[in-house]
């Protein structure tokens, strides 16, 4: 089994604040890997880094390599907005443009030149709606505002809107965080369909959603990986007092 | 005390409220007096569709299709040049400029709306006017074009703020999602930006526009005030508003002439309002 993403002696600061210290995990392919821990301790700023979106936050420094496909994605000639088509992202709060269903699913194909012609995109459109189990309940409304739609199916929108450019790596930063648990067990359920295909990073501070979806999890305090395995070692014989104390709920 | 303050105060914001509608009733009642009382003689359908304006001749000629036509060329005009420009300038302002650059913009672009109608009219009038009776090589550059240049000058700064507001208002989560789906800067801009930013930019262009559609006075200085039929926007032209301000002096109170321009106003108060119904009707159906 060969890594995926490999993050290398990664630190990255906030103007001064240094937020990622030392960082250093592999993540393999085609498997759910969780990354666990307190607010505020630097796992969505962990997972942000690897799509480069904090690029766009002023006064962000790095240090480090994070290696995705091979190439080291902080190297000079890298090609963010090709990198960003390959490694797609899913925000905590559902973000779908004000625009139609049909459009927030085709931008991806359309910004990336990926499709132009419409029965292709139709095509696509309907195969990630399909994938992320929406297009039976929507089908009939593709030109409705996405606003229009409840939280849990803006959330699968933007799932399908990453899915439908076909990336090999998906991101995910809470994304139950603002759903019921009805809609958080049944996006669950198609992160396991999903893993299949992609190889699949999610940030929780929900302990058990991470027990019950990964294979490997992280976990981090105060901007360090204090320890990475697999799932059930993490859960139940971790080799850090820090993370036995955090998975049997004594802080955090 | 406390209480008896409280009431006075309401009295005066009520009676204050009351005014204004009262006013607005007043003109609007006026100017229906007025412009009935003419058309009651004259015609309606004769007024908008003659093509001669020769109010103080024997007989009379009230035909304002000239001046329809000018009031169209010179707001078109200005929209044709404001809106591109300040919308880019919006954007320019609020998503690419550095800090340094966008607070010198930014103060420019509020002294521009500080200069008085007239002086950009007289300003207008000596610089602008020349220069385009010798780059379009016409017999003068009192015309239509240099109208809309001006007004378009007028209308900027109002395009620009409320633009600039509806764009920086747009949800950080949007530019997010968006770029982090591979699109360029510029493509996120354009697809995503701009389409959540429209209903407001569309009622910053209303604005802007609605601003200089009712100006006179710079407009009377530079079109060249010939109250023909314009065949191209590089002839000079008359506007309703500059024929209004320039005759009313001359007229006879309660003959034809006098009436006539009540009537001019009654037909431009006509066109701004349905101007402004179909922009609602637009931003509200865009805002759904
Ligand atoms: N844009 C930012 N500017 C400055 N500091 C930030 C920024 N984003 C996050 N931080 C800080 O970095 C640390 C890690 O944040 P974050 O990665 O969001 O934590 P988590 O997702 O684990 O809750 C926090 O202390 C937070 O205050
Ligand atoms: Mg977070």
């Amino acid at each position: 089994m060969s890594a995926k993403i490999q993050i290398k002696n990664f630190n990255l600061w906030y103007t001064d604040f240094h937020a990622l210290k030392d960082v250093n995990i592999s993540v393999e392919e085609k498997r759910i890997t969780a990354m666990i821990g307190p607010s505020g301790c630097g796992k969505s700023t962990l997972l942000r880094a690897i799509n480069r979106i904090n690029d766009t936050i002023e006064g962000v420094r790095v240090n480090g390599e994070i290696i995705v496909g091979g190439k080291n994605i902080y190297s000079e000639n890298t090609d963010v907005d090709i990198l960003r088509r390959n490694v797609g992202m899913v925000f905590q709060r559902p973000n779908p443009f004000p625009i139609s269903i049909y459009e927030n699913v085709a931008f991806g194909l359309k910004v990336n030149g990926i499709a132009s012609r419409k029965s292709v995109i139709d095509e696509t459109v309907q195969q990630s709606l399909e994938a992320v189990l929406l297009w039976d309940d929507i089908k009939h409304k593709l030109k409705k505002s996405a606003l229009t739609l409840t939280l849990e199916q803006q959330q699968r929108l933007c799932i399908a809107r990453v899915i439908a450019v076909k990336p090999q790596i998906i991101l995910l930063d809470e994304p139950c965080s603002s759903l019921d648990p009805v809609a958080t067990q049944r996006i669950e359920e198609l992160m396991i369909q999903l893993k299949d295909i992609y190889t699949i990073v999610i940030v929780t501070h929900n302990m058990q959603q991470a027990a019950r979806v990964s294979r490997d999890t992280a976990f981090m305090l105060l901007g360090e990986l204090i320890e990475f395995a697999e799932t059930g070692k993490i859960f139940t014989n971790p080799n850090r007092k820090e993370t036995d104390d955090y998975v049997s709920g004594r802080f955090g | 005390m406390k209480r008896k303050i409280d009431s006075i105060i309401e009295a005066i914001i009520f009676v204050c409220g009351i005014l204004s509608i009262i006013f607005v009733a007043l003109i609007f009642g006026f100017l229906l007096k007025e412009g009935f009382a003419f058309f009651k003689e004259f015609g309606v359908i004769g007024f908008i569709t003659g093509d001669l304006w020769y109010p103080t001749s024997d007989p009379p000629k009230f035909g304002i299709l000239p001046l329809i036509i000018g009031s169209l060329f010179v707001t078109a005009g200005a929209c044709v040049i404001a809106v591109p420009i300040g919308v880019m300038s919006a954007l320019y302002i609020s998503e690419v400029a550095p800090k340094g650059v966008r607070d010198v913009l930014k103060s420019f672009v509020e002294l521009m709306a500080a200069i008085p109608s007239v002086v950009i009219g007289f300003v207008g009038m000596v610089t602008l006017v020349p220069l385009v009776r010798t780059i379009f090589d016409i017999p003068t550059g009192l015309t239509a074009f240099s109208g809309s240049i001006m007004l378009a000058f007028m209308a900027m700064p109002t395009i620009i703020t409320i633009s600039e507001d509806a764009i920086r208002s747009v949800p950080w989560s949007y530019k997010e999602g968006a770029l982090a789906l591979g699109a360029t800067k510029w493509q996120t801009l354009h697809r995503i930006v701009l389409r959540a930013a429209m209903p407001g930019i569309i009622a910053a262009i209303m604005l802007g526009i609605g601003r200089v559609v009712g100006e006179t006075m710079a407009v009377m200085m530079i079109t060249g005030n010939a109250a023909q039929i314009p065949y191209s926007i590089f002839e000079p032209v008359r506007t309703m508003t500059a024929t209004i301000a320039a005759e009313m002096g001359e007229t006879v109170r309660g003959g034809m002439h006098y009436r006539s321009l009540f009537a001019i106003g009654l037909v431009l108060f006509l066109i701004t309002f349905i101007v402004n119904f179909t922009a609602d009707l637009f931003l509200g159906k865009t805002k759904k």
